[in-house]
């Protein structure tokens, strides 16, 4: 073992501290981190021509290689779109009802469709698909305009009560109360026989009353039995669910002022793999027919 | 600038080691271990075990690209990895129980970094001879043609030895004959490639060159082991009170005796590590006994009994130089600290022994689907939706039945099945959603959570599992 002796033969200044009796020589720096240092600030300027580097008010300059991580981003997703392509046309070609069953389309139809519900559908959907008050749960066995893959592929597709979309399918439900149709006795009534059709009314005594009302008003579009009508959206009167809600307040407004939600059009915005896929997905939700 | 004083250095140049031939009781032990220990690593991966038709019939295979590890008759699933802590517990309460029994009998007698290097130094002394031709050799400053030849044929047996060991190592993670004639043909994966070369390199560089320098600088156990050492380990000791004063031997005793020692340096000579024993105990000593294999037999050779150099205790040179008689290595062995670890030691095996032979071959994992927490269908029932991850770890695929227990009159549905019943694959886990509806008004219904018992039974072998889950009602 060689213990070398610190070379104390040359003269090095001391930096003139001294803690506890301890010095430090005044060395200079070594030279290949000085180097090094020069190397860095070289580099800087040949960074600042050749990449994004300055900032400007809206933007920074753009460098002589035009290089910017947006581009990456695009080259990726470009990159993602061309792997993906040929499985989107056989998608796109495939025959609706046939997707599910289909042991490459299925699944892929089913994980691409939840990405897209996530991005496009979970703001008014829930990202759980449970919907909202006004907002259909799509996990549950009840579908306003019907739960079959051409249904959602349509409703998906057109929107609902669109007016940008000439496919959409359309419905209104008279403003009863607004546009006194209706007094407001008949609409306790009517409000009351609705109620009873899939639970207790508040008041049994004008449920028959309500009926009557409900006949000559309401079971044109939401059936005699108020089982609702899928084509035209008239929601079913006598099950548990409620878009808006089933309790008497609620039933006194809806008939009052009238629903009136509208989906948008996904056609125009989403390409019709896209649309096929979300519609795969929301039909293996739970409640597809 | 450079008239700055150069500054002390804070490395210090290696010392070349040349460990002459030796040979003794420990020196055979150390030969058996090392064809035992090689023999297993390069040997293990040709094992061959018939699994059947969907799975692998190697016998030790770390399948990473398909997540399986098999063992003989065992296959180890990711989510079974505890057995895998279960062995690294076992491997730290065994380094427990033999460093405080044996001291860093790992070091000298079964760690890689050894066993390698020995077999290295073995090669060095078949080609270029034993102790003083090797120092000759190192000594002489011209490169001629003899040193040249005798340095190129070293390394290339050298690497020829690492490149074996690197491609070892790749057959465990492959089936072995498919990949060697991928290997020859060039058609192997280039990661194989990459593992191969990197560990022939450290292979040819840790046992070549690195050697004792890895074990002093580079390895954390000799200050970890020096924790869990005490005055009953045994060690490496050399009797001084037995050997000194040390001097050249001679048939007629001079006037102030000398002890057994005669400074042959024997014991220095043999050492890998290139230390001298009679320092006492140091910190790069791995404890191999080939000092003490060298040293009986000059103690034989001059008629002086054995052990000058020997295994023992701390506490023994105390007892000794009182004038007791040397313990016996049993006692030193069998300690309450060293019963204690191996009780701790046995009853982890033994866990992991009972929980390997109660493992099922069917599984299932439950996760319920908490977005939304419950869905209300039309006709008034609560839904309750899972995501039920069934394995199946038969080499054919196998029909599993789902039921429940816990409450009565719950249904159960398979998204996308037509009854209870799911085909899972060979050897694989298949997701399925499962549905569990209660009745409107039914007591689970109504209830904010509700117990239950998700079943699944393999309908070929009958086993069952079960996994425990809750139900959410409405809640009024």
């Amino acid at each position: 073992m060689s213990q070398n002796k610190p070379d104390t033969s040359k003269d090095v200044p001391t930096t003139g501290h001294v803690w506890d009796g301890i010095e430090e020589y005044d060395n200079p720096m070594p030279r290949w981190w000085l180097y090094c240092f020069y190397l860095c600030i070289i580099w800087a300027f040949v960074y600042a021509i050749f990449y994004p580097a300055w900032p400007l008010v809206s933007s920074a300059t753009a460098g002589l290689t035009g290089w910017s991580s947006r581009m990456d981003v695009a080259a990726d997703i470009a990159a993602v779109d061309e792997a993906n392509g040929p499985i989107n046309a056989r998608l796109e070609a495939a025959d609706l009802g046939a997707i599910a069953a289909d042991p490459d389309l299925g699944p892929y139809a089913v994980s691409a469709g939840a990405a897209v519900f996530k991005t496009f559908c979970a703001q008014c959907h829930g990202s759980g698909a449970a919907g909202a008050k006004g907002y259909p749960n799509l996990l549950d066995d009840d579908w306003l305009w019907g739960g079959s893959v051409e249904d959602i592929h349509a409703t998906v597709s057109y929107g609902i009560r669109n007016e940008d979309n000439d496919d959409a399918r359309f419905s209104s439900m008279p403003a009863f109360g607004r546009d006194e149709l209706l007094d407001k006795t008949q609409i306790d009534a009517v409000a009351n026989y609705v109620m009873s059709l899939s639970g207790t009314p508040t008041n049994a005594e004008v449920v028959g009353e309500g009926a009557v009302v409900y006949t000559e008003n309401c079971a044109s579009c939401h059936g005699d039995d108020g089982a609702g009508d899928v084509s035209l959206g008239a929601p079913n009167l006598a099950d548990a669910i409620w878009l808006y809600g089933g309790d008497y307040p609620t039933l006194v407004h809806t008939i009052t002022n009238a629903r009136y939600g509208v989906m948008p059009a996904w056609s125009d915005r989403l390409s019709e793999a896209e649309i096929r896929a979300v519609t795969a997905y929301v039909h293996q939700l739970g409640g597809g027919e | 600038m450079s008239q700055s004083p150069s500054p002390p250095s804070l490395f210090s140049s290696r010392e070349p080691v040349f460990p002459r031939r030796v040979s003794g009781k420990f020196r055979n032990l150390k030969w058996g271990i090392m064809a035992v220990t090689l023999g297993i690593y390069y040997l293990m991966p040709w094992l061959r075990w018939d699994r059947g038709l969907n799975l692998p019939d190697q016998a030790v295979l770390v399948d990473l690209a398909n997540r399986r590890f098999y063992f003989l008759w065992i296959e180890i699933w990711p989510h079974e990895f505890y057995f895998v802590a279960g062995l690294l517990i076992m491997a730290g309460l065994g380094l427990f129980l033999f460093t405080s029994a044996l001291g860093r009998v790992w070091c000298g007698y079964a760690c890689p970094q050894t066993v390698w290097t020995d077999l290295f130094i073995l090669v060095e002394r078949w080609i270029e001879g034993d102790r003083n031709a090797r120092l000759k050799l190192h000594r002489q400053s011209t490169m001629d043609l003899r040193k040249a030849r005798l340095r190129v044929t070293k390394w290339v047996v050298w690497l020829l030895i690492g490149l074996a060991t690197g491609g070892a190592w790749v057959f465990y993670f492959a089936d072995a004959p498919t990949l060697l004639t991928n290997l020859i043909s060039g058609t192997a994966h280039p990661v194989a490639y990459t593992t191969m070369a990197i560990l022939t390199l450290t292979t040819f560089f840790f046992g070549g060159f690195a050697r004792e320098q890895i074990c002093i600088y580079a390895c954390p156990w000799p200050r970890i082991q020096a924790a869990m050492m005490d005055e009953d380990t045994l060690t490496v000791g050399y009797r001084h009170w037995r050997g000194e004063p040390r001097g050249k031997h001679r048939k007629v005793e001079t006037e102030t005796p000398k002890g057994d020692c005669i400074d042959c340096m024997a014991c220095v000579n043999v050492c890998p590590m290139g230390i001298d024993i009679r320092d006492g105990q140091q910190m790069e000593c791995i404890t191999c006994a080939l000092c003490i294999d060298a040293c009986d037999d000059v103690m034989d050779k001059i008629g002086k009994p054995r052990g000058l150099i020997d295994y023992m205790a701390l506490s023994d040179e105390t007892r000794e130089q009182a004038g007791d008689a040397p313990r016996s290595v049993w006692k030193h062995v069998f300690r309450p600290r060293t019963l204690f670890y191996s009780v701790l030691w046995a009853g982890v095996g033994l866990a992991m022994v009972y929980a390997l032979f109660i493992r099922p071959e069917v599984d299932l994992t439950v996760a319920p689907v908490r977005n939304p927490t419950f869905v209300v269908l039309s006709d008034g029932s609560i839904r309750n939706t899972y995501d039920v991850r069934l394995r199946n770890k038969h080499g054919e695929a196998r029909e599993f039945a789902l039921s429940l227990t816990g409450v009565d009159g719950l249904l159960i549905e398979l998204e996308s099945q037509d009854d209870a019943t799911v085909m899972v694959p060979a050897d694989a886990a298949k997701l399925q959603r499962v549905y569990i509806v209660a009745p409107k008004g039914q007591a689970a219904a109504v209830a904010d959570s509700t117990d239950i018992r998700i079943w699944v039974e393999d309908l070929i072998s009958g086993e069952r599992a079960n996994k425990r889950t809750n139900f959410n009602g409405k809640g009024q």
